[in-house]
């Protein structure tokens, strides 16, 4: 056998208007984790869905073991012993997990019916060897994303794959869940299982990988041993110049308090919650995978009713119990499910947008399309975003970009108290810099902006003060000052270490 | 500080505005079509579907499609459907016609009643606007599937209408002012008054159609209803009031449903309670194959109205050849599974 086991040499790959793929190339080994870096819309995911068979590649060659492979379809892919977690989920949410995970590759009794039983009990059993806890009989769409996402990752891992690509597998988990699936992957790893890691996090990146290739607009920019890269090294080749701080925390003057709830209750997830926030303020809110962060704003938003709790905006109290009364009294919600609740994906960018902001983009109803179109492009501009024009569907635009035009969507209706649940999810270091640069911004402005967040480093980065989430209760609030990783999550954890005491 | 951006000129983009032969042969195949089927129709019959008494005749047909249609595209887009229709046609063509008798004749619903024409023509409209704003509150207060909530109306209206005639006679003997919405011209010939210029039924075809153009792409109502089809929840969540938009969007395909009914009854003089049975499927399969997906979020208006002259043109045609009207049932059965072939093809992911 030869050194690789994947050998892609000259792939290109075009869309209407768009060339993903200019000539790449791409070299897995047994054993080692190859981590595939590069801005938004530089054609990893496109890449990656040409190794799977997803989409077929206009020129190029695949090598599998030294052999030509030719596939049309993802069970091609499968077939050939590949595996791949998707960015954007794919399950169909009527069926249940186990269903899921054998879509396609049915379970059957020996009369030849499909069985459910023999699924369920075969999915329980890769839950248990993986210490996943989420019953398989559970539809998917009752699953939070976080769920959804290690049901996936189940899937990937099921099949005893030869090659799993891991396309953000990481980007809807917090820091637990990452760290349950880089011993997944050391296990894998020892097995012989080439793997393929795709993430925005610079530091999963430096902790799992062995080598790691960048890619920049398209074409293949480098591949080199982890060892011997460094975070400056890797963010230079990927943005193609230097990027000095990450988190540019701009001071902004606190003001009055502009938000104020108490007493939130909703179900199991949000339990007598209260919180308030200032004009000026960036309020984090940590806590664990299903802890109820997204709960607790989305139910301020009014996405869910509350059984009880009073919300104030302004020192008044309003009526929350549909999102729109929400955007009246000046709040805007980033959700944390792009796909579920965020991108209307057969209609263009400039569309999905203005879609919230069409009040103050009409005169009785009739559109300015003027005055849209010169905000979406300065959107456009601002944010960096990569698309051919704003009539592109936003199903066609990368992950990362896809969030940045749900984030204009919300920055246009021109909110008093942003909320964002994970701000920068799918977004590359550049654009997140970015990104993180407008939220101090908007705070100088005298917005509140309240942020959700899985990863340590950007609450801790960006957040004026931390509140803590556990089981539904909010536990615990540190100042900027006394925020660290070690005090946030012994909060986060503080009924689960008395359960097990 | 660091100052990010990205570079915005070197993308992998390429001319953007480059003419996409193959975007545009999608955009306008249904065009093509149109006219293919109407050159082999004109072989077919020897001249005699292109004859212009003839074409009068189909385009006053087709504006009853084609009006429906156009409310049925509102619907579609947000993904639901309207089975409705046809019975509210045929309730508000009797309800107009009962009030547009002229007063004496035996067979007059309200002896001794004579209201104006333009009563009648608003009690068609309103029993149209009431009807589909039923189908609204039960598709968007009660969460009913629009598929179920509109059959039950598709039921509910038709026995209405059959009520309404009691012995199930149609009501005739309309006044001329009334009949005139039918068989009159926008400007009519002096000298031979049952000729003349732009038929008032396709007037108001063509009225109806750019007003919801107009709607659908210059007004804050159409992008909802785009953004409705395109992801419902996401909908809700950038803060538009579903339940208003749904119920609105059914209640104008029932006023419109009752449009085509007062004009079809106009057309013919009379108002029966059978009118407008299966005219859901033409309507339907217009839109659809007009363009509009199944699976929301896309549509456009000028597609349907191309696909409504497709399917009056491919009625018409097959009346001229003498198909028997069964056939042409399966026919246009096959005409909607095509239609809906393709629409599946064209916008599922593409790679
Ligand atoms: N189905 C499609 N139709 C048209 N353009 C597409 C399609 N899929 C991807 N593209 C374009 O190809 C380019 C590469 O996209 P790709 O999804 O591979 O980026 P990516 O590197 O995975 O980015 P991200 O980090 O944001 O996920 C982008 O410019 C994108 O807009
Ligand atoms: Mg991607």
């Amino acid at each position: 056998m030869g050194e690789y086991i994947v050998e892609m040499k000259g792939i290109t790959k075009r869309f209407p208007g768009v060339l993903a793929l200019n000539n790449v190339q791409l070299n897995l080994r047994p054993g080692l984790v190859h981590s595939l870096m590069g801005e938004n819309g530089a054609g990893k995911s496109t890449l990656m869905k040409i190794l799977a068979g997803v989409y077929t590649l206009d020129e190029g060659q695949i090598l599998l073991n030294e052999k030509p492979v030719k596939m049309s379809g993802p069970l091609d892919g499968l077939a050939n012993g590949i595996s791949m977690i998707h960015q954007e989920l794919m399950f169909i949410p009527e069926l249940s997990a186990a269903e899921n995970i054998y879509l396609g590759r049915e379970l059957r009794t020996k009369a030849g019916l499909v069985s459910k039983k023999l699924m369920i009990e075969a999915t329980q059993k890769i839950f248990d060897r993986w210490n996943i806890n989420i019953d398989p009989s559970a539809q998917m769409k009752t699953m939070s994303v976080a769920q959804a996402q290690m049901v996936e990752i189940a899937k990937a891992i099921a099949f005893n794959s030869k090659i799993i690509i891991m396309d953000e597998p990481t980007s809807a988990i917090t820091e637990r869940e990452v760290a349950r699936l880089h011993e997944m992957i050391r296990d894998l790893r020892k097995a012989g299982t080439a793997i393929v890691y795709i993430t925005h996090k610079m530091d999963e990146v430096f902790a799992i990988s062995d080598e790691v290739t960048v890619f920049r607009d398209g074409t293949w920019v480098a591949t080199e041993k982890a060892s011997k890269m460094d975070r400056d090294k890797l963010i230079s080749l990927m943005v193609g110049r230097e990027l000095n701080q990450l988190f540019p925390k701009v001071e902004a003057e606190i003001g009055e308090v502009i938000l104020e709830v108490e007493g939130l209750n909703r179900g199991r997830l949000v339990k007598d919650v209260s919180f308030t926030v200032r004009r000026g303020e960036i309020l984090g809110f940590a806590g664990l995978m299903g802890s109820g962060r997204s709960e607790v704003l989305e139910t301020v938003f009014g996405i869910y009713p509350s059984e009880s709790g009073t919300i104030k905006v302004k020192g008044k109290e309003v009526k929350i119990r549909e999102p729109h009364q929400a955007i009246s009294a000046g709040l805007g919600l980033l959700t944390e499910d792009r796909k579920k609740t965020g991108i209307m994906g057969v209609l263009s960018v400039r569309d999905n947008m203005s879609v919230a902001a069409l009040d103050r983009f009409s005169v009785m109803g009739v559109l300015r399309r003027p005055m849209i179109d010169r905000e979406c492009e300065d959107q456009r501009q601002a944010l960096a975003l990569k698309t051919p024009s704003l009539e592109q569907q936003i199903q066609n635009l990368s992950g990362g970009n896809q969030q940045k035009v749900l984030l204009s969507r919300w920055l246009l209706t021109d909110p008093d108290i942003l909320i964002i649940d994970e701000p920068t999810r799918g977004i590359d270091v550049g654009a997140k810099s970015e990104i993180h640069r407008l939220m101090g911004e908007l705070a100088k402005q005298g917005k509140a902006i309240i942020m959700v967040s899985s990863e340590m480093p950007e609450i801790l980065g960006m957040s004026d003060r931390v509140v803590v989430m556990c089981e539904g209760h909010l536990v615990g609030e540190v100042s900027r000052k006394e925020a660290t990783q070690e005090k946030i999550m012994e909060l986060a954890t503080r009924f689960a270490d008395e359960a097990v005491a | 500080m660091s100052k990010v951006t990205t570079n915005t000129e070197s993308l992998p983009v390429v001319a953007s505005k480059k003419f996409d032969i193959g975007h545009f042969a999608r955009t306008y195949m249904i065009v093509g079509v149109l006219i293919l089927f109407v050159a082999a129709l004109a072989i077919l019959t020897q001249g005699n579907s292109i004859d212009p008494r003839n074409l009068v005749n189909v385009i006053r047909q087709v504006s009853a499609i084609g009006i429906i249609g156009v409310g049925m595209t509102f619907v579609i887009i947000t993904l639901g459907i309207d089975l409705s229709v046809g019975s509210i046609l045929g309730l508000s063509a009797v309800v107009a016609a009962s009030l547009a008798q002229v007063p004496g004749g035996s067979l007059v619903k309200f002896q001794g009643v004579d209201v104006p024409v333009w009563v009648a023509v608003f009690a068609g409209l309103a029993v149209g606007a009431l009807a589909g704003f039923t189908n609204g509150i039960l598709i968007a207060k009660f969460r009913l599937a629009p598929f179920i909530a509109t059959l039950g109306m598709m039921s509910i209206a038709r026995g209405l209408a059959y009520i309404y005639t009691g012995d199930g006679r149609p009501f005739s003997g309309l006044k001329p002012e009334f009949n005139a919405l039918g068989q009159g011209y926008l400007i009519p010939n002096a000298k031979v008054p049952e000729n003349g210029l732009f038929p008032l039924p396709v007037v108001l075809f063509i009225a109806v159609a750019l007003i919801a153009t107009f709607v659908l792409s210059f007004t804050k109502f159409g992008r909802y209803t785009y953004a409705i089809g395109g992801n419902e929840v996401a909908a809700r969540v950038s803060g538009i009031r579903i339940p208003r938009v749904t119920i609105i969007i059914y209640t104008i395909s029932g006023v419109l449903a009752a449009l085509a009914g007062v004009l079809w009854a106009a057309r013919i003089g009379s108002g029966n309670s059978t009118l407008g049975q299966g005219i859901e499927l033409d309507a339907i399969t217009a839109v659809i194959v007009g363009g509009t997906s199944f699976k929301g979020g896309i549509g456009k208006i000028w597609g349907t109205v191309v696909g409504a002259l497709l399917i009056g043109t491919i009625n018409n045609g097959l009346d001229l050849l003498n198909v028997s009207p069964f056939l042409q049932i399966v026919v246009k059965g096959c005409i909607i599974i095509i239609a809906i072939i393709i629409d599946e093809r064209k916008n599922s992911k593409k790679a």
